[in-house]
């Protein structure tokens, strides 16, 4: 089953088992959203529950709050994880703080179709988590594999916390894996070992996953064995997993497709400095895109996204050091 | 579609003829009064140094919010705003527990993790605003999409100002609502200044319910000083949208009677136009109205108004009782837990 298709499998069985649960967002009806993860949705659930909403996030999220406060469980799809920019407010200001204020869950998910390597340009690549990370009351998602994206969106859909669900457009169709047919649940918080290896730990997640894989496959043939961390929700993180690696390994590459300033592998990276200074053989390394806007042409975005070759230089460097 | 300007409320008979009796009559006194008296009293405690942060009053909203609130069915909804302290009071919100709020102690609403008016009692069917202010908007609208999903017989009100009026978040919110045809009702609080902006340099067209037609719904104007007539206006919008009329734009036009906050002198304000509304005090007129059209004796008044006093000092001395918050639970609360979604509402 494709990366796609697991999301698309576990919004239905969510719709199925729960009543309270509907879809709204722009062309998410007829049209099926804008990937088709609601592709023949309407047919089954009706227009009442997979709603066609006007081109206005705002409103989206903000309405998706306030049927949620109604005791419903909306997933609201934003058309591309870029547009979210347009419903901050809803999120950060009304959203994010409800409970803290007076006590009322608001359980929401916003899905967030992210990420580049299409030539989507600025407004169509983007990979806003780490924004969404700093604020306190909000949870986040980043699946690598179909696997964790069918059971961390049942999770989030049943979390009583507004999340955002961070999928990655580049793994859509290109990455396939075995899914269990029935519903199951993959819990917030729990990083997953993704390739092990004793010899440094790379943390990552969302496509990079994949990227980093690639490139430590490249140094295995070299004797060196990197582990793969994919840390599958941003927040909360599974900043005990991440330390118990670079215990074991004594090295660490911290990677992210996001850039590289104030992105959310500065905080990993701060922890570990914290931590586990006293555990690390070397520097701990940063790899990410850097500050610039994500650009259109191939030849850019291929120099702003890390690639394999990148990878594998920095953990040759991490191996030599 | 045009705006339609509402009469003002005459005889008793109108008055019964809307569903309110004489009790109901004496409760919006009752309730007018509060609302006011907790502003005052509440001013005298920011004097005192007793409110941190800044102090919010409604003084002139009295009628509309009551007025608006008294329409609500017990199964209603909304999200009032600063100048709304009338919603509060009508629904329930006990006077101790604003007080304690006010004054950032345990037992307000939000038990000091916000201020001033930011509060509200889910359980009353009022969910708390935000500073940005429109943004409670778009969320009254999804609460009332959740009753069109269900088919529930319910309405949810969302409250804004002219101020607000001129963000994005009311135009979005609007339009999905139009789109939906949503039990749903807007109520813009006009109370022609939004800080120090006058309505001229806020929108541009003669009433902000001028602007319902643009999105297929009706808009009304209403004097948001004299309450029965925003009574009457609201029972008719709101009982319009249980039926699945849609939604409306209700405009109160009203005088905000001081500044923006306690800080602020309102030197900006005409000093004619002040006077001029003083002369429109809600609570005034709808006195004079009740001694007028319903018989209301000097003993009646001089009654209601010691139970007022009695309540609100009683509540003063409650809300000085309660605790400011524990510093050891400040981390505590910020992610919900499933079992707090086992409230009747989330269920």
């Amino acid at each position: 089953m494709t990366y796609i298709q697991a999301i698309s499998d576990a919004l239905r069985l969510e719709m199925r088992r729960d009543q309270r649960v509907f879809v709204l967002g722009e062309d998410v009806g007829v049209y099926g959203g804008a990937f088709k993860v609601s592709l023949g949705f309407q047919e089954e659930f009706g227009p009442w529950r997979v709603i066609d909403t006007p081109l206005a996030e705002t409103a989206i999220v903000g309405a998706a709050t306030g049927a949620a406060l109604m005791g419903m469980r909306p997933v609201a799809e934003m058309q591309f994880a870029d547009f979210i920019s347009c419903a901050w407010d809803h999120l950060v200001t009304v959203a994010a703080k409800q409970y803290f204020r007076v006590r009322t869950p608001i359980p929401i998910v916003v899905r967030l179709p992210s990420g580049g390597g299409f030539s989507g340009g600025p407004f169509h690549s983007q990979n806003p988590e780490s924004s969404f990370a700093h604020i306190p009351g909000l949870k986040i998602a980043c699946p690598a594999t179909p696997h964790d994206a069918k059971g961390l969106l049942a999770s989030a859909i049943e979390d009583p916390n507004p999340v955002l669900f961070f999928e990655h457009k580049h793994l859509y169709r290109r990455i396939k894996g075995e899914v269990p047919e029935d519903r199951y649940t993959v819990p917030f918080g729990y990083a997953n070992v993704h390739r092990p290896g004793d010899d440094a730990t790379i943390v990552t997640w969302g496509a990079m996953v994949h990227t980093a894989t690639e490139a430590a496959d490249e140094l295995a043939k070299e004797g060196f064995e990197a582990e793969v961390l994919d840390l599958r929700t941003l927040m909360p993180w599974d900043k005990e997993r991440v330390l118990e690696g670079v215990q074991r390994c004594s090295k660490v590459l911290v990677l992210h497709e996001d850039t590289r300033t104030g992105g959310f592998g500065a905080e990993i990276a701060a922890t570990i400095a914290e931590e586990a200074f006293e555990h690390l053989d070397g520097p701990v390394m940063r790899l990410a895109a850097p500050d610039t806007p994500v650009p259109f042409s191939p030849t850019l975005e291929k120099a702003f996204i890390p690639q394999v070759a990148d990878v594998v230089t920095a953990l040759r460097e991490l191996a030599a050091y | 579609m045009a705006v339609r300007e509402a009469e003002p409320v005459g005889s008793l008979q109108e008055v019964k003829e809307a569903g309110l009796d004489r009790e109901d009559l004496l409760g919006i006194y009752r309730h007018m009064l509060i609302t006011r008296g907790i502003e005052e009293r509440g001013h005298i405690l920011y004097k005192q140094g007793k409110i941190p942060g800044s102090f919010y009053t409604g003084r002139g909203n009295e009628a509309a919010a009551v007025g608006v609130a008294t329409a609500m069915g017990p199964n209603d909804v909304g999200t009032p705003l600063h100048r709304d302290m009338g919603v509060h009071v009508t629904r329930g919100t006990e006077p101790w527990r604003i007080f304690a709020q006010y004054m950032g102690r345990e037992d307000g609403p939000t038990r000091g993790r916000d201020g001033n008016v930011h509060m509200a009692v889910a359980e009353l069917g009022l969910h708390a605003q935000v500073s940005h202010l429109p943004a409670m908007l778009p969320v009254a609208v999804g609460m009332a999409l959740a009753f069109k999903i269900r088919g529930d017989s319910r309405v949810a009100l969302g409250w804004f100002g002219d101020g607000s009026a001129a963000r994005g978040d009311a135009h979005e919110a609007m339009n999905l609502a139009g789109v939906r045809q949503l039990p749903m009702v807007f109520v813009c609080d006009n109370n022609q200044w939004a800080y120090s902006t006058p309505t001229y340099l806020s929108y541009p067209v003669e009433h902000i319910a001028d602007r319902a037609a643009a999105y297929g719904f009706e808009g009304v104007v209403v004097d948001g000083t004299d309450v029965l007539a925003v009574y009457r206006e609201a029972k008719r919008a709101i009982e319009k949208a249980r039926e699945g009329g849609g939604p409306t734009l209700l405009e109160c036009v009203t005088l905000r009677m001081e500044g923006h906050a306690v800080h602020d002198d309102a030197f900006y304000v005409p000093k004619e136009m002040f006077e001029q509304w003083a002369a429109y005090d809600p609570i005034e007129r709808y006195r004079t109205w009740l001694h007028d059209h319903a018989d209301l004796t000097d003993e009646e008044e001089e009654q209601i108004l010691s139970v007022v006093k009695r309540l609100l000092n009683d509540a003063l001395d409650r809300a000085d009782e309660s605790p400011l918050p524990d510093p050891a639970t400040l981390e505590h609360g910020v992610y919900a837990s499933q079992e707090d979604l086992d409230t009747p509402h989330h269920k």
